[in-house]
């Protein structure tokens, strides 16, 4: 047995220590890091558009995660600053995503705040950009031959429109905008803490 | 608390706790002839060739490839590895059963999703069928379905051999096996309605995520109960890094899924802490666990140098375990636990290279086997693979590649050379081994074999270099401040073509794969004298 009781040992032994310094050590460390002056809690209907960002899938194309000036030009493009821990402090799930094969949405709200261009968007992206290669999501949508009152019609450029309709957008495509739009981390972050920074420097 | 100074003594300590626990481990360190390497052979047997992958005619090539062999082997010990495989049949076969059904599904919705990327406009009007959810259907398949169905089933298969006695516990396995899949059935479903835990490689929910568990130490059962009943003095490097991967997985799992617990960035250092884990500490050591037992198996020669191979076993478990910061590099995580990451990537290079090395001195002169042996051609190509997707990983993780290559396609072609080139090459070559001695009977068209192979090998190249080419372009345009965004979606776009034709080919060669299985299970082809049957190899040298 004396064999397998090393195993099983050292096994546990090198597993804890890799649970240890990715797991608990961060969350001692993050634990009481306060949320970023100016973050505010998601409304009921943000977190409800945020759970339509998950069940859609979104993170797979998006991060939500500028990086420093001095490694990429993330801030030039219209992402926002350098994020920080207290800027994701209201976020379960995390969504900091590891693809851009679209753009970085941390600022999304601020950097098109139009909802009516979000809607359109979803429905279309290659109404509203080009070359695009996101999906579009019509199943968030219902054509009507006309709006219903109350109805959230999308305006869209004639040549994207359906012929004889109205694009009406569903209560989910609605709560999925009123997510994107509270994606606005456009305020100042605290100076991060001394070992708590991302790659500044 | 000053993290950086405790890490780095932390690390010192640990690195020397290691290098003297291998030395305490084995005493003939350096000794060339370990009688561990030889466990996998029973007396006499060195020098002869088992592959029941080639036909009559092949296996006696390959044997003449090896030179002759001196001496028949022990016939009571063959006697017991024929028991050995008797007893492991039924879990297995229902494990590997499982894992092609999944590669099949993995495969049409990896083909789906590579379409769409390219063709946004298809298929728009499903719900399930958005990019977002099928990928994460293809994600998943693979993930629980086909890479640890397939290495658990020739984990369970290998494990009586190894310790020269008969499976104990195969019923828990194989109910284990069915709570699983009804999990991943039900996990599955779950995403394409779009429920969802959110997190990447852990998307299925914690709910269902419990017949996992369950399901999971089932399977795992037969490992200990057929421990306590070894016949084997040592313990074969296999068994340890099934045995240490058998028990990495479930504290991975629960972890991860602790309801309530994780927040914020934490959950992000946590999410990537499993994800990187279960590639390491769970899909590569079972893989790896099957290299060193087919590779030696086939060309009947021990591994060169045994040692080094459980050098290598235990850098793996100490260095692994701490890289899953390299998939934060540049975010809002603390900068020490990047770097402790980063550190650690490098530091695998230690174990790839022991066994590159092993595997590399082990075939050197005996290259010409692969002709003859299916299994080698695989297994050894998968190895190679190891070694190269490691190598990549370890650059891949260097601060200066990663700010060009993390967000990009560079990454997921990196992903497939690890998962696809390593650990689902090396378990087609396993598969192929174990089932003529699962069902008794010989793969009925050896043609179907080459054209898998060919199929799969000329897709992945395509695959591979398609995409790192996308990946690449694509990262350098948007590191780029003077091109717009959409610049670094153009350039990528007739790769994301070329993805889809060698994904295509791929698929291909798994239908071609999974209906030579169907046809082998139901006894269905042409009956060749068999070779599938385990007896001194007559008329050789
Ligand atoms: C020494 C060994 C290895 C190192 C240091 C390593 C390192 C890395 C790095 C740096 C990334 C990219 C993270 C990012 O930029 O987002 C990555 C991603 C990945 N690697 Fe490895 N790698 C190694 C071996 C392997 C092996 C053997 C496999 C397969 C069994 C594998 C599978 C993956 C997968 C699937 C991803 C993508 C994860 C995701 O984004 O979902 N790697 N690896
Ligand atoms: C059994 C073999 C396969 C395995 C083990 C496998 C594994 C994986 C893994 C681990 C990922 C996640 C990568 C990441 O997040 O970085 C992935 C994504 C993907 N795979 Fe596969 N794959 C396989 C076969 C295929 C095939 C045949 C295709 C067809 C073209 C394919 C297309 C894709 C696509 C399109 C993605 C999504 C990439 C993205 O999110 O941008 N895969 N696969």
């Amino acid at each position: 047995m004396e064999n397998e009781i090393k195993l099983i040992s050292g096994a546990m032994v090198t597993l804890a220590i890799a649970t240890a310094s990715l797991v608990v050590l961060p969350y001692l460390q993050l634990r009481h890091e306060p949320p970023t002056p100016g973050l505010k809690p998601y409304t009921e209907v943000q977190l409800r558009g945020r759970q339509e960002y998950i069940r859609q899938g979104c993170v797979y194309c998006h991060s939500q995660q500028p990086r420093d000036p001095s490694q990429a030009p993330d801030d030039k493009r219209g992402w926002g600053r350098p994020s920080v821990a207290g800027d994701y402090y209201y976020d379960r799930p995390h969504l900091l995503g590891t693809m851009r094969t679209g753009p970085d949405l941390l600022n999304i709200g601020a950097r098109q705040p139009s909802a009516d261009w979000q809607l359109g968007h979803l429905y279309q992206p290659r109404a509203y950009t080009p070359g695009s290669i996101m999906p579009a999501y019509p199943f968030l949508f219902e054509v009507k031959k006309e709006a219903a009152p109350g109805d959230k019609v999308v305006a869209l450029p004639p040549q994207f429109a359906p012929a004889g309709g109205v694009v009406v957008a569903t209560q989910e495509a609605q709560d999925l905008v009123a997510y994107l739009l509270s994606l606005d981390r456009t305020f100042p972050a605290l100076a991060p803490l001394a070992d708590a920074s991302p790659a500044s420097k | 608390m000053d993290i950086p100074l405790l890490l780095l003594s932390s690390f010192i300590i640990a690195v020397t706790g290691l290098f003297f626990f291998i030395w305490s481990l084995r005493k003939g360190l350096l000794d060339p002839d370990a009688a561990g390497a030889k466990v996998i052979f029973s007396l006499g047997e060195i020098g002869r060739i088992e592959e029941p992958a080639a036909t009559g005619a092949g296996q006696r090539e390959l044997q003449r490839a090896m030179t002759a062999s001196h001496g028949e082997p022990d016939a009571t010990e063959l006697q017991a590895r024929l028991a050995a495989d008797a007893s492991s049949a039924r879990p297995a076969f229902v494990l590997l059963g499982f894992a092609v059904f999944w590669l099949l599904v993995a495969s049409l919705a990896g083909l789906t999703s590579s379409i769409k990327l390219h063709e946004p406009d298809w298929l728009t009007q499903y719900a399930w069928l958005s990019f977002g959810r099928i990928r994460t259907i293809h994600l998943n398949a693979v993930a629980y379905g086909w890479a640890p169905m397939a290495a658990l089933g020739v984990a369970l298969w290998m494990l009586p051999r190894l310790l020269k006695t008969t499976l104990e516990g195969a019923r828990f396995a194989v109910w284990g096996a069915i709570l699983w899949n009804i999990g991943l059935a039900i996990g599955v479903g779950c995403i394409a309605v779009g429920i969802n835990d959110g997190m990447e490689w852990l998307e299925i929910p914690g709910q269902v995520g419990v017949l996992f568990a369950v399901g999971g130490a089932m399977i795992g059962l037969p490992l200990v109960f057929t421990l306590r009943r070894r016949k084997v003095e040592h313990l074969y490097v296999s068994v340890w890094y099934m045995g240490a991967a058998l028990f990495w997985f479930p504290v991975l799992y629960i972890v991860a899924k602790l309801p309530n617990l994780h927040f914020g960035v934490e959950q992000a250092t946590m999410n990537w802490w499993f994800g990187h884990n279960v590639l390491g500490l769970f899909y590569t050591p079972l893989s790896l666990a099957a290299v060193y037992y087919f590779l030696p198996k086939v060309i009947g020669r021990p591994i060169q140098s045994y040692n080094l191979s459980l050098i290598g076993f235990w850098c793996l478990a100490f260095f692994y375990g701490q890289v899953g910061g390299h998939h934060l590099v540049g975010g809002p995580v603390p900068e020490w636990l990047v770097t402790l990451s980063i550190v650690q990537s490098i530091m695998m290079i230690v174990p790839v290279v022991a066994f590159s090395l092993n595997q590399h001195l082990t075939m050197r002169g005996h290259f010409a086997a692969l002709k003859h042996s299916p299994t080698l051609r695989f297994v050894v190509l998968g190895g190679m693979m190891y070694t190269l997707s490691s190598i990549q990983g370890s650059f891949e993780a260097l601060r200066s590649v990663n700010t060009i290559t993390h967000f990009t396609h560079f990454t997921v072609a990196h992903a497939h050379l690890g998962l696809y080139g390593f650990v689902t090459l090396v378990m087609f070559g396993a598969i192929y081994f174990a089932m003529p001695r699962i069902v008794s009977r010989e793969w009925p068209y050896p043609k179907l074999i080459a054209a898998h192979f060919w199929l799969v090998a000329i897709g992945f190249a395509i695959y591979f270099v398609s995409l790192t080419t996308a990946g690449l372009l694509q990262g350098y345009a948007m590191v780029d401040a003077s091109k717009p965004f959409m610049e670094s979606v153009r350039v990528t776009l007739p790769w994301l073509e070329g993805r889809s034709i060698g994904g295509a080919l791929m698929t291909l060669g798994h239908l071609v794969f999974a209906t030579h299985f169907v046809l082998m299970a139901l006894a269905r082809g042409p009956k060749r004298s068999g070779a599938a049957i385990l007896r001194p190899l007559a008329r050789t040298a």
